[in-house]
Parts: C-alpha cells; sequence; structure tokens
C-alpha cells in the first residue's frame, strides 16, 4: 500500500476570525476517490479553502512528501493540485479556450485529452464562457483542472444545481479522471458518491467525525440519517431501470 | 450648428486626456481593488521630467515634443511600477490601508515637486501647428484636440491588444474578474499587478505630457485637477473596465463642455452632479461588475 | 463576492488571523482605570486653560511664550483642528465610514457663518442676538445638510460612499469658488463681518478670549463624541463596521445608526468651522478642498484611528508641524544644507506625507497606538472596514 497523496493533520481553518474548520485530520490515498461528506454548512469547502491556504489556517497538510501548509496558495497548486471550486468560478469574460490556456501549467498540456473527454466544451471553444450552461460551465471547471498532468485533484459539489442526466454526465467524467489521478470529492449527492468513492471522510460541526469505506457508511442507512441527516434512496432502481448502485461496478 | 461641432470635437479631445489619466486607475482599481491616489503624481512627475528633457534637447519643436512623451510613458511606467512593488504590495489585500498610502504619496509628492520647480505654473513651448487650428464644418478646432484624440486611441489600442493577445493580459483580463481563482490556478497574480500599474502610469506619463500641451503649462498640480475628474470618469464608467472608461470620459467631457457653454460655466458642477446621480442610481458604473 | 473571499485570505506565510479581540481588550483596558483618565482629562483640560496666564516658552515649536497672541493663536487652531479630527475619527474611526467630503461640513460651519452674519442683521435686535440666532441658523443649516448627504450617500457603501462624499464636497468646492451674488468671496475667501461679533472675539488684544473658545469648543467636541461613542448607537456602529450582517441579524438597521453618526460628526465638523471663522476673521476656499479632508485623514491615521486622543495628538501635531516648518525652513539651518535635504524638508506637506506613509507601513496603530503595540508586541489593525462588495 503506497503512501497517501494528502496528509491534514489538525487542520483549522478561520474565515473572518470565525472558526469553521476545526483540527481536522484524514488522509487521501494515491489512487481513487475519496468522499468528504456532511451536511449543508459543515464545513467542507472550507477544509478545501484550508488545504488551498484560501483561507487563514494552520495545521499541518502534506502533498506527498511535501509540506504544503506554509506555501502561498499559487505554489501549493504549483506542486500539482487541480481545483475544481464549488460554483464552478470559471471567467465569464473569457472564452472557452482562453479559461483553458489560463490554467495550463505543464510544458505539454493534455489538450487532445480534454478534447476527447469533453468534446461539447470543445465545439464551443470560441465561445464566451459566461453564456454557457451550468452544466458546460462545469465541464469547463473540471477541465481547467484536467489539462495538466495534477497529482491530486480536489472537487468541491461538482453536481450542485445540475439536472440529472448532467449529473450523470459530470459523475463519468469523474470516474473517467480517477483512472490517473486521486480525487478528494466533496459532494451531496449519494448516488454520486456510491458510483465513484472508495472511501469516506464524515464532517460535523468542522470536525471529523467517520472515516472509513465507502460501504462501510452506504450500507447503513442509519448511519447515513445520523451523520448526513437525509434519508438515501439511491439504492433504489431508477424509473428507466437502470440500477443506479454502481458499488460492485467498480 | 458650427458650436456643437465645436463642442463635440473639442469635448473628444478633453476627453480623451480623461481617458489616458482614466484607464490606468480603472485597471488597477479592478484588478487589484486599489484606489491610487498617486496616479495625479505620477502624471506631474512624468509631465515634468518629459518637459525638462524635450526642452533642453530641442524646444518646441515635433521632435522635442516626440521625445518628451516617450520620456514621459517611461517615467510614468517607472515610478508606478517602483509605488506598487515597494509600498503597495507590502500591503497585499489590505485595500484601506493601500489607498492610504497612495494619499501619503500623493501628499508628499506635490510638496516635493512644489520645492524642486515652485509653486508658479511653468509656460511650456510647443510645435507650430498645434497653436493653429483647423476648420471643420464651419467650426475652428484647434489643432491640439486631435493630437490627442490620436494619442488616446493609440493608447486604448495598445491596452486592448495586450490584453486580448498576451498571456499576461489574460491573467489581468481573469484576474478583475476574480483574483482568488487565478491564484486557484497557480499564477502568482502579483507580477501582474506590477505591470498593470506600469502600463496605468505609462498611459497616465503620456496624460500628463499632452495635459502640458492641452494647458500650455506644467505645474505640481496638474495632476491633482485632473485626477478628480480621472476618479469620476472611472466611476460612471465602472471600476475596473476599460470600455467603460473610455465611454465615460467621452460621455463626461462632452457633458462638462457643453454646460460650459450653454450653462455658463457650470461645467464642473454638472459632471459632478452627473456622478452622484449614477452612483446613486447605478453604484456599478456603466459596465463595471455587478455587485 | 471576488473581494470578500480574497479579503479572507492571508498571505499563508503563517500570519496570525486579525485579532477580533483588540476593542474588548481595550475596553477591558480602559475599564480599569476609568477615575484616572477622567483625572487625568481634568487636568490636561485646567492646564491648558491657565496657558494664556502664563509665560512657557518652547523654542522652535512655539514662536513666542504662552501669552503672546501669535502662540495663543496658533494653539487655538491646532485645537480646533484637533475637535475637526476627533470628529472625523468618529465616523471613521469608529463607524467604518469612509468620507471623502468631510471638510465640505468644517466649511459650511464657517462660511455658513461668515455669510450669515454678512446677511442675517435685523435693525432692531441687539447684537448678541443677532450673532446667537446666526450660530443658531448656521447648526440648523449644517444639520440640514448633514441629513441630506448622509441621506443620499449612505444608500451606498465602501467606495461608492467615499466618491459620493467627494462629490458632494466638490460641488461646494466649486460653488464656494464660483462666488455666486458675491456671497463667498470665492478665490480670495470670506471675510468675517465684525459688526455683530461680540467685542470679546475682536481683535489681537482679545486673542486669549479666542483661544479660550477653542479650548472650549474641543472640549465640546470630545464630549460629544465620548458620549455618542459610548452609548447603544456608538456601539452598534462599531458593530456593524465589524460585521454587517451580524448586525442586521439581530434586528438592528445600520442604516439608521450610521446616518446619526454621521450627521453628528459632521455638525461637530461644523461648530470647529465657526470657531475657525471667529479666529481667523474669515474663511479660506481652501477648507473645502479634497485636499484638505485628505489631510484631515492623514492626521487621524497618523494619531491613531483606534484611540480618541490620537485624533486629538494627530491634528496638534501636525498643525505645529505646518506651521512651525515654514518659519523653520526659512531659518539658517535649514537654508546651509544641500539642496537634495533642504528642498524636500522644507516642505510640510511633504515630511506629513512621508510620516504618514511610514506610519501606515509599519505603525498601523499609529502614534496612539505605539502604547499598545509595546505591551502587547503584536500588530493590531484597529479598522476593520473591509467588507464591501460593491464596484
Amino acid at each position: 500500500m503506497s503512501e497517501p497523496i494528502l496528509r491534514v493533520s489538525a487542520l483549522s481553518g478561520r474565515i473572518a476570525g470565525q472558526q469553521v474548520v476545526e483540527d481536522v485530520s484524514f488522509e487521501v490515498p494515491a489512487v481513487g476517490v475519496t468522499a468528504l461528506l456532511g451536511r449543508n454548512g459543515v464545513g467542507k469547502t472550507s477544509t478545501i479553502k484550508s488545504i488551498l491556504g484560501l483561507i487563514d489556517r494552520s495545521g499541518e497538510v502534506h502533498l506527498g512528501g511535501t509540506r504544503i501548509d506554509r506555501m502561498p496558495t499559487h505554489r501549493i497548486v504549483a506542486q500539482g493540485v487541480g481545483y475544481v471550486p464549488e460554483d464552478r468560478e470559471v471567467f465569464g469574460t473569457l472564452t472557452v479556450a482562453e479559461n483553458l490556456r489560463l490554467a495550463e501549467r505543464d510544458e505539454q498540456p493534455r489538450r487532445e485529452l480534454v478534447q476527447q473527454l469533453f468534446p461539447d466544451i470543445h465545439a464551443r471553444r470560441a465561445q464566451r464562457a459566461g453564456t454557457l450552461s451550468g452544466g458546460q460551465q462545469q465541464m469547463v471547471s473540471l477541465a481547467r483542472a484536467l489539462v495538466n498532468e495534477n497529482r491530486l485533484l480536489l472537487v468541491d459539489e461538482p453536481t450542485k444545481g445540475l439536472a440529472p442526466r448532467i449529473v450523470d454526465d459530470v459523475a463519468d467524467a469523474l470516474a473517467e479522471a480517477a483512472r490517473t489521478v486521486p480525487i478528494l470529492l466533496v459532494e451531496q449527492n449519494l448516488h454520486v458518491i456510491r458510483k465513484l468513492a472508495e472511501r469516506v471522510v464524515v464532517l460535523s460541526g468542522g470536525r471529523v467525525v467517520f472515516t472509513g469505506e465507502a460501504s462501510e457508511l452506504l450500507d447503513d442507512q442509519d448511519r447515513i440519517q445520523r451523520l448526513l441527516g437525509v434519508h438515501d434512496a439511491s439504492d433504489v432502481p431508477a424509473a428507466d431501470g437502470h440500477d443506479a448502485t454502481g458499488r460492485s461496478a467498480r | 450648428m458650427s458650436t456643437v461641432v465645436l463642442l463635440l470635437i473639442t469635448g473628444l479631445g478633453l476627453g480623451a486626456l480623461y481617458f489616458l489619466v482614466a484607464s490606468g486607475l480603472s485597471l488597477i482599481y479592478g484588478l487589484m481593488g486599489v484606489l491610487n491616489f498617486a496616479h495625479g503624481a505620477f502624471l506631474t512627475i512624468a509631465a515634468f521630467i518629459g518637459w525638462e528633457v524635450g526642452r533642453r534637447v530641442s524646444d518646441g519643436t515635433w521632435w522635442g515634443l516626440l521625445l518628451s512623451a516617450l520620456v514621459g510613458m517611461i517615467v510614468g511606467a517607472v515610478v508606478a511600477a517602483a509605488t506598487e512593488y515597494f509600498l503597495i504590495r507590502r500591503l497585499y489585500e489590505r485595500h484601506i490601508e493601500q489607498a492610504l498610502i497612495t494619499v501619503g504619496l500623493a501628499l508628499a509628492s506635490v510638496a516635493l515637486f512644489e520645492g524642486i520647480w515652485g509653486t508658479d505654473p511653468i509656460y511650456t513651448a510647443k510645435p507650430g501647428w498645434l497653436t493653429q487650428t483647423t476648420e471643420i464644418l464651419g467650426a475652428k478646432i484647434p489643432n491640439d484636440r486631435f493630437l490627442l484624440i490620436a494619442c488616446a486611441a493609440l493608447v486604448l489600442g495598445g491596452i486592448v491588444l495586450f490584453l486580448q493577445k498576451t498571456r499576461y493580459g489574460l491573467i489581468i483580463r481573469a484576474g478583475v474578474e476574480s483574483r482568488s481563482m487565478v491564484t486557484a490556478l497557480g499564477i502568482d497574480v502579483r507580477r501582474s499587478f506590477t505591470i498593470v500599474f506600469a502600463i496605468g502610469g505609462a498611459a497616465a506619463g503620456l496624460g500628463g505630457v499632452l495635459a502640458s500641451v492641452y494647458y500650455g503649462y506644467v505645474s505640481a498640480h496638474l495632476g491633482s485637477v485632473l485626477l478628480i475628474f480621472a476618479f469620476i470618469v472611472t466611476v460612471i464608467g465602472g471600476l475596473g473596465s476599460l470600455t467603460g472608461a473610455a465611454i465615460a470620459s467621452v460621455l463626461v467631457a462632452v457633458l462638462q463642455q457643453f454646460a460650459n457653454f450653454y450653462l455658463d460655466g457650470t461645467g464642473d458642477f454638472v459632471v459632478i452632479i452627473a456622478l452622484a446621480a449614477v452612483l446613486l442610481v447605478r453604484p456599478r458604473g456603466l459596465m463595471g461588475k455587478a455587485a | 463576492m471576488n473581494r470578500q473571499m480574497t479579503d479572507a485570505a492571508p498571505t499563508a506565510h503563517g500570519k496570525e488571523p486579525r485579532p477580533a479581540s483588540a476593542p474588548t481588550s481595550r475596553a477591558a483596558a480602559s475599564a480599569r482605570r476609568p477615575l484616572l483618565i477622567a483625572l487625568g482629562g481634568i487636568v490636561l483640560v485646567v492646564v491648558l486653560a491657565i496657558l494664556p496666564l502664563l509665560a512657557i516658552e518652547i523654542p522652535g515649536v512655539l514662536p513666542g511664550p504662552t501669552y503672546t497672541p501669535g502662540t495663543l493663536q496658533l494653539l487655538a487652531y491646532a485645537m480646533l483642528i484637533a475637535a475637526l479630527a476627533l470628529s472625523y475619527r468618529m465616523m471613521f474611526g469608529l463607524a467604518g465610514l469612509l468620507s471623502f467630503g468631510h471638510a465640505l461640513f468644517f466649511a459650511a460651519g464657517a462660511y455658513g457663518l461668515g455669510m450669515t452674519l454678512n446677511a442675517f442683521a435685523p435693525a432692531e435686535w441687539p447684537s448678541e442676538l443677532i450673532f446667537a440666532t446666526s450660530i443658531g441658523i448656521t447648526l440648523v443649516l449644517g444639520i440640514v445638510l448633514a441629513a441630506t448627504v448622509g441621506a443620499l450617500a449612505l444608500r451606498v457603501t465602501g467606495i461608492s460612499f467615499a466618491m459620493v462624499t467627494l462629490a458632494f464636497a466638490q460641488a461646494g468646492s466649486v460653488l464656494i469658488r464660483r462666488n455666486p451674488g458675491s456671497a463667498t468671496g470665492g478665490d480670495e475667501g470670506l471675510s468675517l463681518d465684525i459688526t455683530n461679533v461680540p467685542e470679546s472675539f475682536v481683535g489681537v488684544i482679545n486673542t486669549r478670549n479666542l483661544y479660550w473658545m477653542a479650548l472650549a469648543v474641543l472640549v465640546f467636541v470630545y464630549l460629544v463624541v465620548l458620549w455618542v461613542e459610548r452609548s447603544r448607537a456608538g456601539h452598534v456602529a462599531e458593530a456593524a463596521r465589524e460585521n454587517e450582517l451580524r448586525v442586521r441579524v439581530i434586528g438592528i438597521r445600520p442604516y439608521s445608526v450610521k446616518l446619526l453618526i454621521f450627521i453628528v460628526a459632521s455638525v461637530l465638523a461644523a461648530v470647529s468651522g465657526m470657531g475657525y471663522l471667529l479666529l481667523q476673521s474669515g474663511a479660506s476656499p481652501r477648507i473645502a478642498t479634497a485636499d484638505f479632508t485628505l489631510t484631515i485623514l492623514v492626521i487621524v491615521v497618523l494619531g491613531g484611528v483606534g484611540y480618541r486622543w490620537g485624533a486629538i495628538v494627530g491634528g496638534i501635531v501636525y498643525t505645529l508641524l505646518d506651521q512651525r516648518l515654514t518659519a523653520l525652513a526659512g531659518s539658517d539651518l535649514i537654508a546651509g544644507l544641500p539642496a537634495v535635504l533642504r528642498v524636500p524638508l522644507s516642505e510640510p506637506l511633504f515630511i506629513l506625507g512621508t510620516l504618514f506613509i511610514l506610519v501606515v507601513l509599519f505603525l498601523p496603530g499609529g502614534i496612539a497606538g505605539i502604547p499598545q503595540r509595546i505591551r502587547s508586541g503584536r500588530r493590531q489593525h484597529p479598522v476593520e472596514a473591509e467588507g464591501t462588495t460593491d464596484a
């Protein structure tokens, strides 16, 4: 079993003096998808931002062998971290192509890969990103993270506000990406988590309350109710007969 | 009719001057959130040094003017970049303190200029053609207006090209939308800050030299007067929008000319009222980002 | 949205998050010694009051011993500027309202009283009544002006607010210069019409009385500021400066409180302006310019935006510096220096500006913040007005 790609120890984060992440510790293995879960407002996005240095933070964060918690954000990202933020944050006044070009860091950016994965986006490359639909913007945001050969992807609620069909597309893209790069995925959508995640870390009140294999959490309805506050209906087959579990399919 | 033409074209000329100063202000605020009160100082020092060099080499000729303009642009760019690097950068993300420091710089530099060059305006010589007029549609337009308009158009074109075609231009355009996201893509956005200051400083420097042509003199307070109008134009156009600044420059200047002529010299007043009106009805300006 | 996100982001070199507890620790400190401070204040006022009767000399700083009109004039002017700085500190430091138009109200007080005294003189009324009524009229006009400008300007926040106040002040400045109906004296300034001014305020021999008037104005302004800042309104304004949302959630509308502070601060500025008119026997259009407001801003930050007495110290130090440096510049000492040093040092504003830059860079608490820094050994940021997102 190889070294984890990300090791977070006693990470704390503050926004405007308010503590939003408190003494969080977990690891992300160098392969596969780890899901960061929890109810709304519990500190998931803030944890991601703390790792990236986008908010005030203290504690230790190691990326591979390198300690990154003292570095400024751009240097952390330059170490090989791809970030897909909540609410996508594409640059609306720039074209799709410009959004992607801006993100390119490597000597040989993986343009063909991105073209293959996101043919629709490639077709719209001269279009201003602000005029795209939510799903298309999400693809641009994902593409930005995939155009470089990153060591880790931090993906924050990629399916938020998207129609179910687009949710599936995004999940497929993520699954494809996960074959070559580990992902720390913040998600509310249990269906997507079932499909993608091997490990889960659950937060509550800014602290870690559960870590383990995805199945340990997702097979246990009580646990789901308790930790995530939702009733999970995602293992019921959808109307079109497509089995939504996907767990064993990995 | 000829009056209207005169007012329109001289308004366009004045607007060109405003734009040269406002372009830098708008970009600096848009990208960095810094209200640069020292922008007038960049303008003034560039005007003084440009004039000193120009008159020593070739006073009152086109060659002298060209030299003044080039020197002015370089001085403006260097002083601005130095300001950003040594003063502004230390206060990263502390916008009020950054604005305050530019206030201090403005105060100190005007006093310094008065000490060096005195408090009285110094009259400048210019090439003969600029003192003459050309007749268009019955209106006699002073030729220096044409020079102003041409320069402003060139600067606008130059900056737009830079923004659209270069990597730093791309970074700046993205950074105006979201500094943090640019950083989150692994780009050190602070380098662009110096560039933006330098560009703004160069444009202001050119504006300073041309202002000395337009007004016929240089003085320590040259920048302060223009700065207020530049701020007004920047706010009306929308902080951070270059095209907004361009459009607002023309609108404000033309409004000012018409008000001065038809409303008994109240041009200044009318412009200020326009600013207050815009701020209360549409705080983000013509083309600024929505809050 | 962008600004909120990035303002929360540090340079991420392990900097400590800004302490939200700074006001509390100051409050705790002053709660421990309120009596001592009040006593000290009273002693200070008494000392200042008897200065004109003494013959204290501070060569280089004061133009003469403290009983001479020249020195008294200078000290009185310093106190009026200090009062003005106090009022601005309440607006900016307490309520977080960065106004670029404060000079407008100072000028409104000066020019208002001046124009009223010129124009308003019903023949049957005794002099004293006319004078008192003129003051009353000016105050009322000041309140109306402040309410109007404030009500409009506070509809927006942050930079837009600053720009609206700048616009109004510029309009006032332009209006004064245009000299409509010869009422303002235009570029040459307005002279005081002494017909109805009490004799004790007129003439060089009475500089002493004007000094005491200025002291009274300073004490009055200080007490009003203290009262407002300690009141509920003051606390709400301070809370709103830190975090608007938190205040709104409790159900208080920050707008009304801010408007109140704005009006009070502006009227206090007008009061200082009236004192200025009497002291200088006239008003100069310089006091309505944006430069003047910026000078006041510089004074307040220099003195220390987190402390009342910082504004007072700043005002007095600035005035003394301003007046004395010009005299010093003409002296043999400076004249003997090489041009590189002599030229900048002869310009008081250059020194002020440079000092200001240094303070902003290295001493964010201002002069008044030095004891605190020595005590805590930490950086303090007394004003956290960065929460705005518009423009």
